[in-house]
């Protein structure tokens, strides 16, 4: 038997292991993905220094440095189950049953769905899809292909897809309907998307931002955007246009769209077929928490950090008896903010197993997700800090600390 | 023509890499060590790797990291695998799924 067992050998799982391991206990990370590192494999982005951040580099420094301290990493292996025990939890597995005292759940993200009427058509894939096919496994997901969905995490993966030649031939928004919300109205996708002109290398875009501060001048923003849309890295965003329907016989052979009003209305008249052989829906990320319920954690709905999310304190504890969460599973963030939580979990596991001797590390490591969170570049949504303390004041409650 | 991305600005070249045979219902191809299912069939141009078990329309990888089971294809006669997850192996046959019967559907032997 184990002293900790962690599901999910992505950024906040590995550095969590690496914690545990680096104060005696023996630790074994399952993760259901045939190699380590989560979705820190697909990403890769230019930082504002111009230095890339390299998910795959940042993996392999992970597993190397966990491996070298002793914990034990099983890929390939799916969880099925969690079960409170005397003494600790029982996890079924592919592998087989795993006991263990402590228990860290770090099983990050899925995307949202976006239902788009053809979306079943081979062809058709979430984004992320197409960014571990193209920057892990190495092989073009099409020659021409079309975004649905403008967000944060689409706008950088069609970077990537671009970066790699796979040629995206425009950005466009969802049917807007009451499951797409937000994410089909112009004038929302824009407001979001200003949060993060800084970043854009358009200085038109940055000029925009400065311009668009106001409700009034969104408006106009949005009213007047062209038609041909601005293009961030060569691609063209077309916030006025929406997708209607995928359309092809066997597999994707196009995008029906049409013009839209700013808050996302279809334009009689304006249908046209944009060919495509693959398309890309992007619907943004929720924590990806099913086995926090199995286990019987209480939760919270908080959209700030993408939905309901496992009650956790500021040190990572569920209220759960050796039970701990860390990374995206406790809201969607950054893989840094992940890696400084999933250290600060170690930190909090080690605590309480009793083998932690200078307890103010675990006060540093608090600070140290407080000062990532707010030194990132990206805000994957403004209110996240309010969403934390949410989540911290429910925890208070729950656990009576 | 093989879609692989051999050459990457920033990620570098792929280096010589063993190379694999497998069959998809039962035509043969081929990979390279480390690929999965999916991406190996994707490189030969092949993106539907079943058919919706009642209406029979074609289906492929949807979210690539095991969530969705839309790519779900038989290993070596083992059902429901996921061809995004499965790394192939040197002689591994996989087949599509197919159109199952639906016996207890109303309207089934009327329309048939």
């Amino acid at each position: 038997m184990d002293d900790v067992l962690v599901i999910g050998a992505g950024p906040a799982g590995l550095s969590a292991a690496i914690a545990c391991a680096k104060h005696g206990l023996s630790v074994r990370v399952v993760d259901e993905f045939y190699r380590s590192g989560g979705r820190l494999l697909g990403q890769l982005h230019q930082e504002p220094d111009g230095s890339w951040w390299n998910g795959i580099d940042e993996a392999a420094r992970l597993d190397q440095e966990a491996r070298s301290a002793g914990v034990e990493i099983s890929a390939g292996v799916s969880v099925y189950n969690v079960n409170r025990i005397d003494n600790g939890w029982e996890v079924s597995t592919t592998a087989g049953e795993f006991h263990a005292p402590m228990l860290l759940l770090a099983t990050g993200a899925s995307e949202t769905a976006v239902p788009v009427p053809g979306w079943t058509l081979p062809g058709s894939m979430s984004i992320g899809a197409a960014q571990v096919m193209t920057n892990v496994q190495r092989v073009r997901v099409g020659q021409r292909g079309v975004v649905i969905g403008v967000n944060i995490l689409s706008v950088a993966i069609a970077r990537e897809l671009q970066l790699a030649g796979v040629k995206v031939d425009r950005m466009i928004l969802p049917p807007s309907s009451a499951v797409t919300g937000h994410a089909g109205n112009p004038e929302a996708v824009m407001r979001s998307l200003l949060r993060v002109a800084h970043l854009a290398p358009s200085p038109f875009i940055r000029w925009g931002s400065q311009l668009m501060k106001s409700h009034w001048m969104q408006r106009l923003g949005v009213s007047l955007y062209p038609a041909k849309g601005f293009s961030m890295w060569d691609i063209p965003i077309q916030l006025r246009t929406g997708a209607l329907e995928i359309v092809g016989s066997r597999q994707v052979e196009g995008v029906r769209v049409a013009r839209i009003t700013p808050d996302g209305q279809t334009i009689p008249g304006t249908e046209e077929v944009i060919p495509a052989d693959f398309v890309c829906i992007a619907g943004g990320l929720s924590p990806l928490a099913e086995l926090a319920a199995i286990a019987g954690c209480p939760f919270a709905y908080v959209p700030s950090l993408g939905g309901h999310v496992p009650i956790h304190d500021e040190k990572m504890r569920t209220p759960l008896p050796g039970l701990f969460v860390a990374g995206n599973i406790t809201g969607i963030e950054s893989a840094k903010v992940a890696m400084a939580q999933g250290s600060l979990a170690g930190l909090s596991i080690a605590s309480t197993h009793g083998v932690l001797s200078d307890q103010s590390l675990i006060q540093q490591a608090i600070h140290q997700v407080e000062y990532v969170r707010q030194k990132a570049t990206i805000q994957f949504h403004p209110e996240i800090s309010s969403g934390r303390a949410i989540i911290s004041q429910m925890a208070t409650e729950c656990m009576g600390i | 023509m093989s879609q692989r991305i051999l050459h990457h600005p920033v990620l570098g070249s792929l280096n010589q890499r063993k190379t694999l045979h497998f069959t998809f219902n039962e035509s043969s191809y081929t990979a390279y060590e480390g690929e999965t299912i999916a991406a190996a069939l994707l490189a030969s141009g092949v993106r539907t790797l079943r058919v919706h078990e009642e209406k029979g329309t074609p289906r492929g990888i949807y979210c690539n990291i095991g969530h969705c089971y839309e790519c779900r294809v038989s290993v070596n006669g083992v059902p429901t695998v996921r061809a995004c997850m499965t790394l192939v192996q040197d002689g591994m046959e996989v087949t599509a799924g197919t159109v199952l019967p639906t016996p207890l559907k109303k309207g089934d032997v009327a329309h048939g």
